[in-house]
């Protein structure tokens, strides 16, 4: 069964993303079938189980502060598609 | 190009042949080929002669570097500074990235000379390279089979002899199940072992770079000159790099060879089961000890992977809204909908569903019931792991359940494309290095993988399984027919 429209809108908008109407449907149909194969998951017995983020055994390393050169402004804004003096432009957003 | 990457280095190295040479024919055979098989998304024929003629003239001043004048080629995902960088995606259309991957860094100064940029499913999402925004790839063994994927380009471009090698990436399987697929090497590295800075982020705890080659050794070579320590990626390993072609020698004598019973499963390709079986047997008469064993969680590992993954991407993914780099959209209100509108024009069908799948398993209600589950379920098939190779040194398998298929016959299916990875994805869970090498062919000549496996920074120990089979067999030395000479 598919997850209802409704449903699958509400995720898009969290994920900022537009759908049209058939997309929204079709979606609803896979998102169903894979979350049914993801069920598996609930045979697994995992009550006196840790969950894993990294497989290898990370610590989060640190060093000292130092200044070294970097991107300038203008070469990180040069990749956008819209660029006012080496600034980011978007659309307006308040008042 | 028949030479091998590293006969080139030797060559080209030693002053008996010009880096720049070995580039214009490379270049030449590619606009003879290429048309048919779609392997590259762009070519640098400019900056590869260039650099070319630098390692010319290096050599000329008594250096050897160690990839003196190798073609190689880069999965797209791969940024180049100077050099347009999509990841196979509308939205990136453009793009011209300020800077150099870490493993770009490296590979120059090892002397290797970038032909170009290969294609990919998108955002390294799928495992046919059919999710490509600019087209498939096709197999160069049969035009009208997938090459795999998601580093589909770059596996092809190996097997037709497009580049002498080639990087890829791989967070569920996507170098090794290509690799199977297009008859040439492919190496997923331990996680952390190769610096992910200027990989385009797919899912941070997976994706690993490595190399694809037509053997053993070069895909040895290109590790050694890739890997390693680097302070601009958190997660890179702070272990000094082995000499990993020096593992390219020796028997197999003392060397336990794990199999797990988990990876021979109803339904799998006969052909495929019976090379794979003919593989392990040969592992066994050059020395190895064959260990029947059991990874019992690898049935879960396919659903553990499609929950974790599509998380990780539904967050790195939300760096693509149209500010800062690639597309925009044209004509919204107000920002929000301008968010809106570039991601649903920019992304294609299987990004959007992964976004999807990864926000709602993420989401409010939903997030201890689906990505906390499979969080703990991966630390179970960790633990598979951790046994099993305490009663063995590597474990031997298939890569792939089936060879090469056809173009569009699982695009409707995206859980179908997903089990084409069931034997490489819980090797990215655990973080562990996995190759894939030629060990048969079907009986339409299609490639068959062989994947050996081994402990988290074991790479040595895997490298000399791989290379002692590949050196008693000749499944490395076929070509796919129409691309040869």
């Amino acid at each position: 069964m598919a997850l209802p429209v409704d449903e699958v809108l509400r995720i898009a908008r969290l994920a900022h993303l537009r759908l049209d109407a058939a997309e929204a449907e079709r979606m609803g149909t896979h998102l169903a079938r894979i979350l049914d194969y993801v069920a598996m998951l609930d045979d697994a017995d995992v009550s006196s189980v840790e969950g894993t983020t990294h497989a290898i055994g990370l610590v989060c390393p640190l060093r000292e502060d130092r200044v070294h050169p970097s991107l300038s402004s203008s070469e990180a804004s040069r990749g956008a598609p819209h660029s006012e003096e080496d600034l980011f432009a978007v659309p307006r957003f308040v008042g | 190009m028949s030479a091998t990457a590293a006969e080139i280095a030797t060559l080209v190295g030693g002053g008996h042949a010009s880096a720049e040479e070995i580039a214009r024919t490379t270049f030449a055979r590619i606009r003879r080929c290429d048309g048919r098989i779609g392997a590259y998304l762009r070519l640098d024929e400019e900056g590869a002669l260039r650099s070319a003629r630098e390692v010319d003239a290096r050599v000329r001043l008594g250096e050897r570097p160690v990839l003196a004048g190798v073609p190689i080629a880069l999965k797209d995902a791969i940024v180049t500074r100077g050099v347009e960088t999509t990841c196979a995606s509308k939205i990136l259309r453009g793009w011209i990235p300020p800077y150099d991957a870490a493993v770009v860094e490296r590979l120059r100064a090892a002397g290797a000379v970038i032909t170009g940029k290969a294609n990919m499913d998108e955002f390294a999402m799928g495992s046919s390279n059919e999710n490509s925004a600019y087209g498939p790839v096709r197999n160069p063994w049969d035009l009208e089979r997938t090459p795999g994927g998601s580093s589909g380009g770059s596996a092809a471009a190996v097997a037709a002899e497009l580049c002498a090698a080639a990087l890829g990436s791989d967070t569920g399987g996507s170098i090794r199940q290509p690799a199977a697929m297009c008859g040439v090497v492919g190496l997923k590295p331990t996680y952390g072992r190769v610096s992910r800075r200027g990989l385009v982020a797919f899912a941070s705890s997976l994706d690993q770079i490595g190399p694809l080659a037509h053997t053993v050794e070069d895909a040895a070579l290109l590790l050694e000159a890739v890997a390693g320590h680097d302070e601009r990626d958190s997660t890179s390993a702070a272990r000094p790099v082995e000499p990993y072609r020096d593992s390219c020698r020796g028997d197999l004598r003392g060397l336990r060879i794990g199999v797990p019973r988990e990876f021979f499963v109803a339904g799998m390709d006969s052909e495929v089961e019976a090379a794979v079986r003919a593989a392990i047997e040969v592992l066994g008469r050059l020395g190895g000890e064959i260990v029947d064993l059991s990874l019992p969680h690898t049935p879960h590992a396919v659903a553990a992977y499609y929950l974790i993954c599509t998380a990780e991407a539904s967050a790195n993914l939300a760096r693509y809204d149209g500010v800062r780099f690639g597309h925009r959209a044209r004509g919204a209100q107000d920002l929000l909908e301008m968010y809106q509108r570039t991601r649903g024009e920019g992304f294609g069908p299987e990004v959007k569903r992964r976004i999807m799948l990864g926000t709602y398993a993420l989401s409010a209600g939903y997030y201890e019931a689906y990505y906390g589950k499979a969080q703990k379920v991966r630390t179970l098939i960790c633990r598979d792991f951790e046994e099993a190779f305490r009663s063995c040194d590597v474990l031997a398998t298939p890569t792939s359940p089936t060879a090469a298929f056809r173009l569009g016959e699982r695009l409707d299916d995206p859980l179908q494309m997903h089990l084409a990875d069931v034997f490489t994805i819980s090797v990215n869970l655990a973080g562990l290095p996995g190759i894939s090498l030629p060990c048969g062919a079907t009986g339409a000549g299609l490639p068959i993988g062989l994947q050996i496996i081994a402990p988290a920074f074991a790479e040595q120990t895997m490298l000399r399984a791989a290379w002692a089979y590949e050196q008693s067999t000749d499944w490395h030395l076929r070509r796919p027919p129409e691309w040869t000479a």
